[in-house]
């Protein structure tokens, strides 16, 4: 029995080599993903333990507020220079370092263009001196106040050299100042950069006042022990001599720390890309529940057969499933090594895109490999469940009849449909209107799948009808006419073919809605609520938004023509403990005239420096009032005491709380990110866009646009997004035509004989072929409708979701879904060209004798 | 009319009153009326009758591969009729062997792995001294290895007897077995028969058209409109001819 199975599969494995391939691609993805975090979490712990390796104990403040990866950079509070002598009288210390190393270095290149980093911090350090890990390559330490030294990887992209002035923005200050390079640094290993950081030395006084804000402190204190002395108990002595205000690790703590924290982040990017697969996955499924039921329909009279001569119906089933333990092994195999494949190239375009990361090597994590065989195997043996019940209900009598088992009625199929419809409904609808306790996305997640699910159930009754409309554009022609009864004929099987394509055009489709709807709601917003002609704004590219002048404000303020100026400043703060989102503006009053605030409570016109405003949702969920206080702690400084003096109404555009102007040089950014110049009645944009842009000629982070640009340059993100989603998205959607390439190719399989007898009787071999690309074209747009009109509905259902939150407008996207469909189209003939191939060169004779 | 020759000999299978009724209303069909019959162990039987008599009916009902609308049908000691499909599964395996008209051996395996294939679907081992016996009766022995479509229409049929003959089932059903073959490669096929009954006491029932194949059984019983009809013992092709002919008038049937 066993050797039957076996025999039987490879007989047939051309067949089973497209479902395998579904397979393979989901598990590809999988495995791909853990392998590319491993990869990329080896090599960040590689690049701190070696970042840090010079350093035995380390001595750090206690960060004000703790941000998460995600959140950004960690800003550290400086210590007093005094703790590096109170840190040398420590017995066991050999000797103890004050560093200076905050993010916000930014080099300005020869091309006049800020250097940008995607990830890596930039770093603005002082010299402290040559070490095992760091030599100079060219040139000579900084010695004056307008001297730095670069790493390698940074004069090479800026492309300067030493000798040259060199610009520089720092962390204090957003205007361009220049510098002499008189060095070029580069580290042990020759190696330019470690993990794609920037780093920019300076002298320490100049590291300090630039990078820090303040003269004498330090980011952190570096302590090398004296020999016999362990790192522990050094770390140990130190802490208790300098007290419980300060952070002391060793420098392997150090490390893992920070490495730690950016796993976090790749964890969350994994879950991602997983979330991805499980996408393919479902697709791959309807595939291979298709072609293991087409299977089981061609040896009908084969398991009949082996019924009549005493296969119980268990062992059909186990034959069945057998299959399918071996395409789901062999798939989950190939898979594997396809994904540790694709996982090491993203983490080698990864390590380059983020300037030159240095990669660990290629890992196999056990989860890669777990996770493929469990995924692969699992959806494999579930997607031929049910083919291998429906097998084994073979009567055995049927190896004597020539007939094909009638097509069951659907009664049953649609039934169900609707009840898993219905199921998806509710648990959408319970999970969209934050009914489902806590559990949130996961409702909505399964309501997307019983939804899924549900419609490919119901898709063999909307088969019909729209099968034969669609088929009818192509009925003048007699092939066209074939292929539209032969798209009609089976109705389960072009059902869950179209319904694959189903599912990867909905989620495109459905993401599309929510994100032009959201697009289009802001854009309208913020062309009704903001009243500045001219914003100043940059293209954030990493961690870090990029900054400008302060001293622009004033100077913007002064030019004929303008009338209000508002300068707004951000930082991530902790306010009664939480978490918060703060902005400062420059002036209080051109903020509220400019966004046209309303007041619910309190005055919002003016901001006493111990004064702070709120949003009406903020005050509401904080249980604020006028009047209240409230204990704010920022990156830097003490924390203190603001009162609640004014609300203002919430919208899209608002922020959660507003502090005021003097509060912005505790924040991590002291410069403003952002400006809105509202300009005087008669004054015209084109002649102050010129004078605003010379102002900011040493700020070269940001520019100046007028409204409409800055618009859509905010929501330019959004299609980022949208294009990310597409592209992993797509994954899918090619598993969905290998789903009708296989289908197609079953059947045409299936109808050798009737083929062989229709050009026997004079079907010319394009129109045969023609007659298959009918039938794959209108499957796949038939797919592609039922993908549009489900991810219309899921997409309007979270838009409307969403109108609390400031989503009003639902915007189909007319032009995509067109192309949505045209893509169908081209879909189906590229999928034909197999298939039709094949049909064509069926040997006439050959074919009627077919057995 | 009843079938009632070879009272000595124990039945092998046995059908009594078997109806057989296909669909409901207009379209119903009534294709076995009242059939009773035994098949004597170690013999030969021949089923033979007018296209739509209902030959392969009462053969399907036989072998428990279709159901029966009133009556029972009996193999050796196993009643057949209200057997679940576990039930079925096992008299297949162990009690009944077939032999079709087509599409007898799986295309992707081998002579010899078709013809041990209901030995391993049960997981019983092959009687080695017996194998070979039956490999060399149907003179197959060089063919072994050769795949279902390198063998000629009569070895195949030839393959699908000694599939039949090898786990020595109580009985072997067979439904126009030479009907695709021309008269050499029949005769072949029906000689072979003919000898597992004689020397090896192989019961064996056939439908066949063919006179002269039906020449080749002991006993021959003839079908019309779901009914036996008549039956002849030790046949040859002219008596089986007239009673054919007979049957075709039905005025000279006469009862
Ligand atoms: N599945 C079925 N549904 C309805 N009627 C059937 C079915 N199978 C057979 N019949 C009818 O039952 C009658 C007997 O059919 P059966 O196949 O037994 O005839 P037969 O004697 O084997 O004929 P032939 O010599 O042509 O093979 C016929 O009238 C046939 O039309
Ligand atoms: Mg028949």
């Amino acid at each position: 029995m066993f050797r039957a199975t076996l025999k039987s599969l490879l007989a047939r494995k051309v067949r089973l080599i497209l479902s395998g391939l579904a397979v393979v691609l989901g598990v590809m993805f999988v495995s791909g993903a853990f392998v590319l975090t491993d990869t990329l979490g080896r090599s960040f712990d590689s690049v701190f333990a070696d970042g840090f390796s010079e350093i035995d104990v380390n001595v750090a403040a206690k960060p004000k507020v703790e941000i998460s990866e995600l959140e950004g950079e960690q800003t550290a509070s400086p210590l007093p220079a005094a703790v590096v002598d109170r840190v040398t009288q420590v017995p066991g210390v050999a000797s103890a370092t004050g560093i200076v190393n905050a993010d916000g270095a930014r080099v300005i290149g020869s091309n006049g263009k800020v250097v940008t980093s995607f990830g890596p911090p930039q770093l603005g350090e002082n010299w402290t001196g040559e070490s095992d890990l760091l030599q100079l390559r060219e040139g000579r330490a900084p010695q004056a106040e307008d001297e730095i030294v670069i790493n390698r990887a940074l004069a090479t992209t800026a492309k300067v050299q030493v000798g040259q002035k060199v610009g520089v923005l720092t962390a204090f200050e957003s205007k361009k100042r220049e510098f002499t390079l008189v060095g070029v640094a580069g580290y042990s290993g020759d190696r330019d950069s470690i993990g794609g950081v920037n780093e920019v030395f300076f002298t320490t006084p100049v590291a300090q006042r630039l990078m820090l804000g303040e003269p004498d402190t330090f980011s952190s204190v570096t302590v090398r022990a004296a020999d016999g002395v362990s790192d522990e108990a050094l770390r140990d002595d130190v802490a208790r001599t300098l007290g419980a205000d300060f952070e002391v690790k060793t420098g392997e703590q150090v490390a893992a720390d920070a490495s730690a924290s950016l796993k976090e982040g790749l964890s969350f990017f994994n879950k991602i890309l997983l979330g991805f697969a499980a996408v393919a996955l479902l697709v791959g499924t309807f595939l291979i529940l298709n072609t293991f039921s087409i299977i089981v329909a061609q040896r009908t009279r084969e398991l009949a057969l082996m019924r009549a001569i005493g296969a119980s119906g268990r062992q059909i089933i186990g034959s069945v499933v057998l299959e399918a333990i071996a395409v789901g092994l062999i798939a989950s195999v190939l898979g594997l090594a396809a994904g540790i494949g694709v996982g090491a190239l993203l983490a080698f375009l990864f390590g380059k895109l983020a300037g030159g990361l240095t990669l660990a090597g290629i890992g196999v994590p056990a989860a890669a490999v777990i996770g493929s065989f469990a995924v692969g195997l699992v959806i494999t043996v579930v997607a031929a469940l049910l083919p291998a019940l429906r097998a084994s209900r073979i009567p055995p009598i049927a190896a004597m009849q020539d007939v094909a088992t009638p097509d069951r009625p659907l009664t049953k199929v649609t039934v169900a449909g609707s009840l898993v419809t219905g199921i998806g409904a509710v648990l959408l609808f319970l999970g969209l209107s934050g009914n489902a306790g806590g559990q949130t996305l996961a409702t909505i997640l399964g309501g997307v799948l019983f939804a899924f699910i549900g419609v490919a159930l119901l898709t063999p009754l909307i088969s019909r009808p729209v099968v034969s409309l669609l088929g009818a554009i192509f009925s003048w022609s007699v092939p066209g006419k074939l292929g539209r009864l032969n798209s009609g004929r089976n109705p389960r099987r072009t059902a869950i073919t179209a319904a694959a394509l189903m599912v990867g055009i909905a989620l495109v489709t459905g993401v599309t809605v929510i994100l032009d709807s959201a697009k289009g709601s802001i854009s309208a917003l913020a062309q009704d609520t903001i009243k500045a002609e001219l914003v100043i704004s940059g293209q954030q590219g990493g961690p870090r938004p990029p900054s400008f002048d302060p001293g622009v404000l004033d100077r913007t303020k002064a030019l004929p023509g303008v009338q209000l100026v508002d300068g707004e400043y951000g930082d991530m703060a902790r306010i009664d403990g939480e978490s918060t989102w703060v902005t400062a503006s420059s002036d209080i009053a051109s903020l509220r005239q400019i966004f046209g605030a309303k007041a619910t409570a309190g005055d919002i016109d003016r901001l006493g420096p111990t004064q702070m405003l709120a949003s009406s949702d903020t005050a509401t969920s904080r249980g604020w009032s006028v009047g209240s206080t409230v204990n704010v702690q920022l990156t830097r400084g003490e924390a203190r005491t603001y009162t609640v003096s004014g609300i203002y109404e919430s919208t899209q555009l608002t922020n959660p709380v507003t502090l005021p102007a003097t509060a912005a040089k505790d924040f991590a950014i002291p410069q403003p990110i952002q400006a809105f110049i509202q300009l005087a009645p008669g004054a015209r944009v084109a002649d102050v866009q010129p004078q605003v842009e010379t102002l900011l000629a040493d700020s070269p982070e940001v520019s100046v646009a007028d409204r409409d640009a800055f618009i859509k340059q905010q929501t330019s993100q959004l299609d980022g997004l949208l294009t990310m989603i597409q592209i992993l998205l797509a994954l899918a959607i090619v598993i969905a035509v290998l789903g009708i390439i296989n289908t197609l190719a079953l059947s045409v399989l299936e109808r050798t004989r009737e083929l062989g007898l229709l050009r026997a009787i004079g079907l010319r071999r394009g129109q045969t072929m023609g007659m298959i690309t009918v039938e794959a074209v209108v499957i796949s747009v038939f797919g592609a409708l039922l993908g549009v009109a489900v991810g219309t509905g899921l997409g309007a259902a979270v838009v409307e979701a969403l109108k609390d939150e400031g989503i009003t407008d639902l915007i189909l996207p007319w032009g995509q879904m067109g192309v949505f469909l045209g893509l169908a189209a081209v879909i189906g003939v590229v999928a034909a060209v197999l298939p039709a191939v094949r049909a064509a060169r069926i040997n006439v004779l050959g074919a009627i004798a077919h057995d | 009319m009843t079938a009632t020759v070879g009272q000595q000999a124990q039945a092998a299978a046995r059908a009594n009153d078997v109806w057989k009724v296909y669909g409901s209303g207009e379209a119903q069909v009534i294709a076995l009326r009242g059939v009773s019959a035994e098949f004597e162990r170690g013999r030969f039987t021949a089923i033979m009758g007018p296209s739509g008599s209902g030959k392969s009916t009462l053969m399907h009902c036989l072998a428990g591969l279709d159901s029966v609308t009133r009556g029972t049908v009996s193999i050796g000691e196993t009643t057949v009729t209200g057997l679940g499909d576990g039930g079925l599964t096992k008299l297949r395996r162990d009690k009944v062997g077939f032999i079709f008209q087509q599409f007898n051996l799986l295309p992707t395996l081998t002579a010899k792995e078709n013809i041990l294939l209901p030995l391993s679907i049960a997981g019983r081992k092959p009687d080695p001294a017996w194998y070979d016996t039956v490999i060399d009766t149907v003179g197959l022995r060089d063919r072994l290895d050769h795949r279902p479509a390198q063998l000629s229409g009569g070895q195949q049929q030839r393959v699908a007897c000694a599939r039949a003959l090898v786990s020595r089932p109580e009985v072997i059903f067979a439904d126009e077995p030479t009907g695709n073959l021309d008269s050499r490669s029949g005769a072949e096929v029906l000689g072979f028969l003919r000898n597992s009954v004689r020397e090896h006491g192989q019961t064996i029932v056939m439908v066949t058209h063919d006179p002269t194949a039906a020449a080749y059984a002991d006993r021959v019983v003839f079908l019309a409109d779901g009914q036996i009809v008549s039956e002849l013992i030790e046949p040859t092709a002219d008596t089986v001819l007239d009673t054919m002919k007979k049957l075709d008038t039905p005025a000279e049937v006469g009862n």
